[in-house]
């Protein structure tokens, strides 16, 4: 099977609704509800420690498991010695590629604990054992021998001629011949993009520019490691407490691998510790769980640790992009030319992609080329990663047209809204549903005072200060079909929400219970949720992609008119029982009430026909986005900055995002997840970055959160602000669009730019370390 | 003191004294070494000393509650409370203290659970996110939280709320810079650091019953 992520975006989102799926409405006009800055539905349980987590699981009789994992960047595993291991005290299993069922095809060519160990820290051998401390003294205990192999760790050493090949072999075809190693490391290449012809654009342009830039190595690193509890009932029923980002994509692949129904695996994901990417689909780990559950009859918890999420999990993929531009001196774009090289790590795990696409949509420009490389390194897979690809494009699209501006001598906010399109480009110039892009950048530097801010001095001493913008897209961010919600109304009133969809931190299930309160007018704390459960809930995507309320609220809102349809439906009976005609009963809120003589009323649960069913089941499916537009989430961001040139210390003093993210469905959550978007922005341009032993021994040297920085309250502005470009679209009936992607695709530019106004240093690596920085203020002081 | 005995891990060993060397470990794999050089010496004085996977005895005072559990000494205290104890409101985030999901308080100052072994924890009062509740009723730092939306997932905010708990004990009146150090040794990778400050000063409101 493909080990791609369910990573949808409006281009490959399935089209078709069920049949039954009534015909769009607009949304809201006015709303008493949704928008409102709510409370979480379900804040008491985060804060009390009520919310079980799937680390927090734990289950009569059971097992902890640990993996082994290899040491060596690149190794063949010659043999594997578990006797000690297995007599060690507490310990009920290990296995090993030889153990059955643990012949699972991954990653393509490869296997579960396959002798080829392309990266440091692939899988082994597990056990499972009384306690985690026993599991990790038999892991300890298991004697491997290893031929320890050349490795490459960079594209440079990836790419010479007799560099050992990493790539796996494709699967082999039924019934064919042995599988052919790959000739190169070199990841072959797809069709370069192009529209118009980028030599006319370059001939038509009075300045061009060019200059390579580079993203770093980014882990994910929920604070939540990756894990699960496995429990067999039987050997037919497997059910799996998990944290991830969507309960289905988990169900399907192990009952695909594990040769199980579909209806006979349960994966259960009420809270989750953060994914960003890296939790939308399974892991080595969910079947190495799962073995181990099944060969000692009990259930089996295994997390992993920290360094070894680090080592093999996923990562947004380390990429080196020349973007070489034309403009003409009034600030009209004429030519973008990109060249990407990408490293995908030692296998083709998820999605790698979209660096380009921010150059392709975001300004126009007719003249437009990309060419794309990418290569297998001995180093951990790359995975889908918060709007993959963008911020990276974002990081030398927004360098660059600073640069543009000042060599126009434009200022950048006035150089941006000159360029913006009035279609999507990327789509065959489709028209938007709505597009914010020029209202976040007018808004947006209104906002932050960016006119004055920008004229005021950087200083002359050693403390510089400056401000910087830029501008983002993400490609999805629309949602569609499918999703199938129930919402069930009971004969008090409450209700009860039915969703598959996780609530992986950024409010879904609040934003759901607004849409349900708008409808039905029931208040928040009478709405149950229950959700992200492949036994009892409807079936959901994985919520990632920037997708999940966009998705989802249109089917939830369906739900709800759904049952508010067939309380209409009870007029009649309420007549009856109310002793008034028919027509003189109306619905207000939940109650039918007579329109001649308001104290005769009645509660819709109440009307004999609603008692004679107890409970009124609505359903709601998401209907597909119109064709002739094309949805998407549009940003701008400011910062400004003081930075130290003794030391290239930066410090963020403000910072302001202002999001088109179509209607705003909770102004909190709003809130929060763009100040979340914009620290992790913060992360990829200060602080972080995998380092490999590049040409000695290849393993990361940096595999823990004390040398993998991740940013801390220390490192964000003190006071940043979310500014809501409030558009009301109308492709969806409730119009809102994604947000947690594009929030974090402008922040590192925005940084930079703000860096090379204090400083007039253009720093086009990340991270921009204290080093790295101080390196190129002394090389410019220099230089004079 | 409420008394809670917890004698499942069997029968309890002799009455060791080993609260001399096992003080001056950490834990894991450096634990191990450490461990096996400081039995040698002990061994060397002629003291009795518990292997690394002996189970001793050990009283731990949890939210008021006392505890008798056998323990091996190198079991971390982050270990007992989630699965000895079963109070999962505190969090395993890296296990090495990097990332602070593990932060309660011992005697009213923030530790991480997961640098601190059971054993060392003994005489010392702990206290746990559940610790902060009032029965049913959310501690004025948790209702902090829930009001300024000061998390997203919710895995780091039981240690960014010890955090901040501990923070307010010993300085009820922080300026924004005291409360960014103060939680500046927790990580929160949904990135709701600035609705966490919010919080803080909320919470120090409402602990001094300034409720608005």
């Amino acid at each position: 099977m493909s080990r791609e992520d369910t990573y949808w975006t409006d281009d490959e989102a399935p089209a078709q609704a069920p049949a039954s799926a009534p015909s769009p409405l607009p949304p809201w006009s006015e709303t008493r509800v949704v928008g409102k800055p709510v409370p979480r539905v379900d804040a008491y349980e985060r804060v009390s420690g009520a919310a079980t987590f799937a680390a927090d699981v734990i289950l009569p009789d059971m097992l902890h498991g640990a993996t082994l994992r290899c040491p060596h960047a690149h190794a063949q595993v010659k043999s594997v010695d578990v006797s000690a291991a297995e007599k060690m005290p507490g310990v009920h299993a290990v296995i090993t590629d030889k153990t059955p069922g643990a012949n699972i095809n991954w990653y393509g060519g490869s296997r579960l604990f396959d002798p080829h160990c392309r990266f440091e820290g692939e899988e082994v051998a597990a056990v499972a054992a009384e306690t985690p401390y026993q599991a990790w003294d038999a892991v300890r205990a298991i004697k491997v021998e290893y031929e320890v192999l050349p490795c490459v760790s960079s594209e440079e050493e990836a790419a010479k001629p007799g560099a050992p090949v990493i790539a796996p072999p494709p699967p082999q075809p039924p019934g064919g011949a042995a599988p052919q190693q790959a000739a190169s490391n070199r990841v072959p290449a797809g069709k370069p993009y192009e529209r118009g012809k980028i030599e006319d654009g370059f001939a038509a342009a009075d300045l061009v520019r060019e200059r390579t830039y580079s993203t770093a190595c980014e882990i994910h690193n929920p604070i939540e490691s990756f894990g699960c509890v496995a429990k067999w009932d039987g050997s037919n029923y497997l059910t799996i407490w998990d944290t991830t980002q969507g309960v289905f994509p988990v169900q399907q692949q192990v009952a695909q691998l594990l040769r199980l129904p579909l209806a006979n695996v349960r994966v259960i994901g009420h809270y989750m510790g953060g994914g960003f990417g890296a939790k939308l689909s399974a892991s080595k780990h969910h079947f190495i769980t799962a073995l181990l559950a099944k060969r000692t009859g009990r259930p089996v918890k295994l997390f992993i640790t920290r360094e070894e999420a680090m080592l093999a999990v996923g990562n947004r993929p380390p990429v080196r992009m020349t973007i070489k531009a034309g403009v003409k001196k009034d600030g009209t774009l004429t030519a973008l030319q990109m060249t990407n090289v990408g490293i995908m790590g030692a296998y083709r795990a998820g999605a790698a992609g979209g660096v380009d696409f921010v150059l392709r949509d975001l300004y126009a420009c007719p003249n437009v080329r990309v060419d794309w490389s990418d290569f297998y390194i001995n180093a951990g897979p790359s995975r889908a990663f918060r709007a993959p690809g963008h911020p990276q494009g974002a990081w030398a699209l927004e360098q660059m047209m600073d640069e543009l501006a000042e060599a126009v001598g434009m200022d950048p906010v006035e150089f941006r809204l000159k360029n913006v399109p009035t279609v999507s480009q990327a789509n065959n110039n489709t028209p938007y549903s709505t597009h914010g892009l020029k209202d976040c950048l007018a808004e947006g530097a209104k906002a932050f005072g960016w006119q004055e801010a920008r004229r005021s001095s950087p200083g002359t001493g050693p403390i510089r200060r400056g401000v910087g913008v830029a501008a983002g897209l993400w490609q999805g961010g629309a949602g569609g079909p499918p999703a199938t919600v129930i919402v069930r109304l009971f004969g008090d009133g409450s209700v009860n929400l039915n969703m598959g969809a996780s609530d992986i931190g950024t409010g879904t299930k609040t934003v759901m219970a607004q849409v349900v309160a708008e409808e039905l007018g029931v208040p928040l704390e009478r709405i149950r949720i229950e959700h992200a459960d492949t036994g009892t809930t409807q079936y959901a995507s994985a919520s990632g992609g920037s997708k999940t309320v966009p998705t989802e609220s249109p089917a939830v809102r369906n739900a709800a008119l759904d049952v508010k349809r067939q309380l209409q439906d009870l007029q009649a009976a309420a007549a009856r029982d109310l002793k008034v005609p028919v027509d003189d009963v109306s619905l207000v809120g939940l109650d039918f009430v007579s329109r001649s003589d308001a104290k005769k009323r009645i509660p819709a649960g109440q009307v004999s026909a609603f008692r004679s069913r107890g409970v009124i089941v609505g359903v709601g499916y998401r209907e597909p986005n119109p064709t002739d537009r094309v949805t998407r989430p549009f940003a701008a961001q400011f910062a400004e900055v003081e930075v130290n040139t003794r030391t290239g210390e930066v410090k963020i003093l403000r910072f302001l995002a202002a999001q088109d993210s179509g209607r705003v469905m909770n102004a909190k959550t709003f809130a929060n997840q763009t100040f979340g978007a914009v620290t992790m922005g913060v992360g990829l341009a200060m602080t972080e970055a995998r380092v490999l032993d590049r040409g000695q021994t290849g393993k990361m040297v940096n595999a823990n959160l004390h040398d993998y920085k991740l940013p801390t309250a220390l490192d964000i502005a003190p006071d940043p602000v979310c500014l809501p470009i409030d558009l009301h679209d109308t492709f969806s009936n409730t119009g809102a669009k994604g947000l947690g992607e594009p929030a974090t695709v402008p922040t590192a530019p925005a940084i930079a730019n703000a860096i090379h106004h204090a400083t007039g240093v253009r720093c086009a690596d990340s991270p921009m370390t204290p080093e790295r920085l101080g390196q190129l203020i002394a090389t410019a002081a220099k230089r004079g | 003191m409420e008394e809670d005995r917890d004698d499942r891990d069997g029968v309890a060993a002799p009455g060791l004294s080993r609260r001399g060397f096992i003080a001056t470990l950490g834990t894991g794999a450096v634990a191990a070494a450490a461990a096996a050089t400081a039995a040698g010496a002990a061994a060397a004085n002629g003291e009795a000393v518990a292997g690394p996977a002996e189970m001793v005895r050990v009283a731990l005072s949890v939210n008021g509650r006392r505890h008798y559990l056998m323990v091996e000494p190198r079991w971390s205290l982050l270990f007992v409370i989630r699965d000895r104890l079963g109070l999962t409101g505190t969090k395993l985030g890296c296990e090495r203290g990097e990332c602070g999901a593990c932060t309660v308080l011992i005697d009213g100052k923030p530790r991480y659970a997961c640098m601190t072994l059971a054993v060392e924890a003994e005489g010392g009062e702990i206290t746990t996110l559940e610790g902060l509740m009032n029965g049913e009723d959310l501690g004025p730092v948790q209702q902090a939280f829930a009001e300024e939306d000061a998390f997203q997932c919710g895995y780091c905010t039981p240690g960014q709320i010890m955090a901040v708990e501990g923070l307010l004990r010993s300085n009820p009146s922080p300026t924004l810079d005291d409360v960014r150090q103060g939680v500046s040794g927790n990580l929160c990778r949904c990135g709701s650091y600035a609705l966490i400050f919010k919080a803080a000063t909320r919470a120090a409101e409402i602990r001094k019953g300034r409720r608005t």
